[in-house]
């Protein structure tokens, strides 16, 4: 999967998380902005590598801003927007889900 | 050393400050020996003067304890008048002991920890920027946090020594009769400014509002004030209400509201005659509504509201469905201006309304009280003072002392956000659970199994959910995860004390 | 999560299908059934990320024992195709098609829902459908939507583009969709199906949600479509059975009983044959009054 655009999901309203995925070179690099950050950081960025990844992505840049979003939702707003930046949201790969 | 809600609280700190481990909620009969202020003998028929630095210079020395009362909430204009001049004149070590902190007063204290202008403070709360400074160690002594009847009772037994009270009111005549009905920025009750009036050895009113001698009815009385301030406005009318003073839209709110009056009106003690105390915020108002409804449908009246008040409930008392209201601070406009027209709001002090070492306090003579909370544990311990994050944002208000209501109940969401409201472990206990009764979210309610009177009763009533407590937990963590144990540094930055003054609980300062 | 074909659907939640928030909390106002919404609620520029949450939320979230239904976008639109795909693989209860006009409408999602059941290994005939009415001619096709597949779970009423498409707008007094309501109906009745009315969008209008829910509750609906979870207690109020008709049905059941016990197949009730329709009603009333905790575990009634 390549990443062709940066894809952005996801809105900055409560429960809820923007995810800004765009072409990196070092790995999945996250960048996350989060109210629980102390509590829930490693968890949130670890469902977004682990879907990232899932997506065949591996060399990413992730801008995350949460509004304490459960995981389901992370994982939704992650591939989304990974959707978007492959430009693969008419016809996604649901074998990922 | 470790206290009975199994807190360890630090040793050096408890020797050095001579403080006492939580024991029991049980107060007993204790014999207390009561302070009294001293008084500077005046005569004078006018005490108005125009030089708030003046009275400051006369009256404060370095070291000594100030004290405010916040009934005029956000709306407060006397707390940072005076305390600008404080910092000025370049005052030092002073001990800051007002009967709460609101948001409008963060950055002056904040400045006034920085330059040592305070170096102690004990408070019913605090929140945002002074809270996050507090968390993270800005202040060098720990904050020592009381609930309102503590405060009373600390104060009449000397634990608070209030040298000098600055108290804001809307209306004063010369000689000091003031009340908190009349005038722009109305609060009605002046419960809690009533301690220091009477126990400060100087007690100076700041008012935009001077009116013919006597002044009545006068709350504060002229036998207690030296100075009364004239400022060319007292307050903020418009800020003066707190939090949510309409009724809430907010659907989850809604169902927890129904579901406590549920627990209400099929509990024992809704009868002819009962009493309650709600709090205020959207959903306290809006229990208020339907307890309204099923009072009317029931044919039931209350005896007497008890706390701080809202228009609803000021309402109920117009309608007769309440027969007094014990007022010792009214959240909103509507519940101030009733108090001056409706001989049967009775506005009450601190130590009548809560404190623990008097001859009774209303709260002992209360039923039902519904509290809120930012996080119960399995053991029913109740957190009102740290975030999910530890860092101080809340107050203990009345929560210690009204939670001794026959039956108390807390309200709470099962989750905030991805915060868990149930939680294993509460990040500081203030209220005990052994006070706590039943707690309802919007899953369903948990009953103390020390109450198997209560659980008897609810089981019978239909589409009551009950669960364990610790099932509630659950629920809460299947749906948020687990949370990584948050770290603290070793410094303590603030105690918590339970209402006779033992220590139930420490904050210690946020490791980021 | 499987479709059941009868169940009781008295409250039919709508519920934006882009709101992490609304999701989370569906679940916990009693409705029967929620309907997550990918068409109306959700901006076109926000149906691929609506999709993907609506699947995670139907995979993760404890909807309180509700049905669910999702409302996927129209077979005119070029997110249909993978609306179906992505909730069959979900295992939703029910689909709902917006703007069916004819049986073949359902027959074609019924052979796409089909072809994903097999692509995912979801298993075949586990997930309903149902059919929203919205245009006159969906409402003068409405008996053959009805029948079109032994997979369809009901029929609802849409007033707000129905009467659009009558050249007309919404009333209070409703009797521009007269018509529209007892034809769908008697569809509905026809077919053995559920009918569901319209929503009734106006929260602070209380007397007319009452007036509206009484009346289509006196016509026969089954249930009605919600906006807002405060309206949850206020239809069920209007659906409660009185006590004589819980009594009523409770004679039925034991007549029913008594003639289980006798190995009779003619149920009789005072000297008199006990039809299909009054057994049907009755089982109906219980399951009800159980459900507002009318009766007790063992039948007793308990309401005020």
């Amino acid at each position: 999967m390549e990443i062709k655009t940066t894809g952005v999901a996801g809105t900055l309203e409560s429960s809820d998380i923007q995810i800004m995925i765009s072409k990196g070179t070092d790995g999945i690099q996250i960048d996350l902005d989060s109210e629980v950050a102390k509590a829930y950081g490693d968890q949130i960025k670890k469902v977004i590598t682990d879907t990232l990844k899932k997506y065949g992505l591996d060399n990413v840049k992730v801008k995350a801003t949460d509004k304490g979003a459960l995981d389901c939702v992370i994982e939704a707003r992650t591939l989304a927007a990974a959707q978007r930046a492959t430009e693969t949201s008419d016809k996604p790969e649901l074998g990922v889900l | 050393m470790e206290n009975k809600v199994k807190r360890e609280l630090p040793d050096d700190l408890m020797s050095k400050m001579n403080l006492k481990p939580f024991e029991s909620t049980d107060i007993g009969h204790p014999e207390v020996q009561r302070v009294a202020p001293k008084v500077r003998v005046t005569s004078d028929e006018n005490k108005v003067v125009d030089s708030l630095e003046d009275v400051i210079k006369e009256n404060l020395r370095d070291g000594m304890t100030i004290s405010f009362h916040h009934h005029f909430r956000n709306g407060d204009y006397a707390f940072n008048k005076v305390m600008d001049l404080i910092i000025k004149m370049g005052y030092k070590d002073l001990t800051l002991a007002p009967s709460s902190l609101t948001g409008v007063m963060n950055d002056k204290v904040i400045e006034a920890i920085k330059k040592g202008v305070i170096t102690h403070i004990t408070s019913s709360g605090m929140r945002g920027s002074l809270g996050d400074f507090v968390s993270h160690g800005g202040l060098k002594n720990p904050v020592i946090f009381r609930s309102h009847g503590n405060r009373a009772r600390s104060i009449e037994e000397g634990e608070i020594k209030i040298d000098v009270a600055f108290l804001g009111v809307p209306v004063s005549d010369p000689a000091g009769n003031a009340n908190g009905q009349d005038g722009d920025a109305i609060f009605g009750s002046l419960g809690y400014a009533l301690m220091d009036a009477q126990y400060a050895n100087k007690v100076v009113l700041l008012t935009d509002n001077i009116v013919d001698y006597p002044n009545t009815p006068a709350s504060i009385k002229q036998d207690q004030v030296d100075y009364v301030v004239k400022v060319d406005k007292i307050g903020d009318p418009d800020k003066i209400s707190s939090g949510a003073t309409r009724f809430t839209k907010d659907p989850k709110e809604l169902k927890i509201a129904q579901m406590v009056n549920q627990v209400i009106v099929n509990s024992p003690y809704y009868k002819q005659g009962f009493s309650f105390q709600t709090g205020s915020g959207g959903a306290a108002l809006a229990v208020t509504r339907y307890l309204r409804q099923s009072m009317i449908d029931d044919g039931i009246t209350a005896s007497f509201a008890l706390g701080g008040i809202t228009k609803p409930t000021t309402d109920l008392l117009d309608e007769g469905l309440v027969k007094k209201i014990m007022d010792v601070q009214d959240f909103d406009k509507g519940a101030a201006a009733s108090m001056a027209k409706n001989k049967d709001q009775q506005e009450i002090d601190a130590s009548w309304y809560a404190d623990p070492h008097n001859k009774g306090a209303v709260v002992n003579n209360l039923d039902v009280s519904i509290l809120s909370a930012l996080q119960i544990d399995t053991n029913f311990n109740v957190n009102v003072m740290t975030g999910s994050d530890g860092i101080i944002r809340g107050a203990i208000g009345g929560h210690q002392d009204a939670a001794n209501a026959k039956m108390t109940i807390i309200t709470a969401p099962l989750v905030r956000g991805r915060n868990a409201t149930i939680v294993p472990n509460v990040e500081t206990v203030v209220t005990p659970g052994d006070l706590i009764d039943v707690v309802v979210t919007e899953r369903g309610i948990a009953i103390n199994p020390k109450r198997q009177d209560l659980i008897k009763a609810f089981s019978k009533v239909p589409g009551l959910k009950i669960l364990d407590i610790k099932d509630l937990q659950k629920l809460a963590q299947e749906q948020v995860g687990t949370p990584k144990p948050l770290e603290y540094t070793d410094k303590t930055v603030a105690l918590i004390e339970y209402r006779d003054g033992t220590i139930i609980d420490t904050i210690k300062q946020v490791k980021d | 999560m499987t479709y059941v074909k009868n169940r009781l659907r008295r409250t039919m939640m709508f519920v934006p299908g882009n709101n992490p928030a609304m999701i989370k909390d569906a679940g916990i106002y009693g409705a029967d059934s929620i309907m997550l919404d990918l068409e109306d609620a959700v901006s076109i520029t926000e149906k691929d990320a609506a999709r993907m949450l609506v699947y995670n939320a139907i995979k993760t979230v404890d909807f309180g024992g509700a049905e669910i239904v999702v409302r996927i976008n129209g077979q005119d639109t070029p997110f249909y195709d993978e609306d179906v795909k992505t909730m069959v693989k979900a295992g939703v209860d029910v689909i709902r098609l917006p703007k069916t006009e004819s049986a073949a409408m359902i027959q074609k999602l019924v052979k796409d829902m089909e072809k994903a059941e097999e692509e995912y290994g979801v298993k075949k005939d586990s997930i309903g459908v149902m059919a929203a009415i919205e245009s006159a001619k969906g409402v003068l096709n409405a008996p053959e939507i009805a029948t079109s597949t032994p997979l369809m779970m009901g029929l609802a009423v849409s007033g707000e583009d129905y009467t659009a498409d009558m050249h007309t707008h919404r009333y209070p007094d409703g009797r521009e969709l007269e018509f529209a309501r007892n034809m769908v109906l008697q569809a509905a009745r026809a077919a053995d199906v559920y009918a569901f009315d319209t929503v009734f969008s106006n929260m602070n209008d209380t007397d007319g949600f009452y007036r509206e829910t009484k009346y289509i509750y006196e016509l026969g609906y089954d249930g009605k479509s919600l906006v807002n979870p405060r309206q949850i207690p206020m239809v069920n109020k209007v659906f409660n059975p009185s006590k004589d008709e819980i009594e009523n049905a409770k004679a039925v059941e034991n007549a029913i009983r008594e003639a289980k016990a006798k190995g009779s197949g003619v149920i009789s009730m005072n000297g008199k044959m006990v039809d299909k329709p009054v057994v049907a009603k009755a089982t109906c009333v219980l399951e009800t009054a159980k459900a507002s905790n009318l009766i007790d575990e063992e039948g007793n009634y308990i309401g005020e």
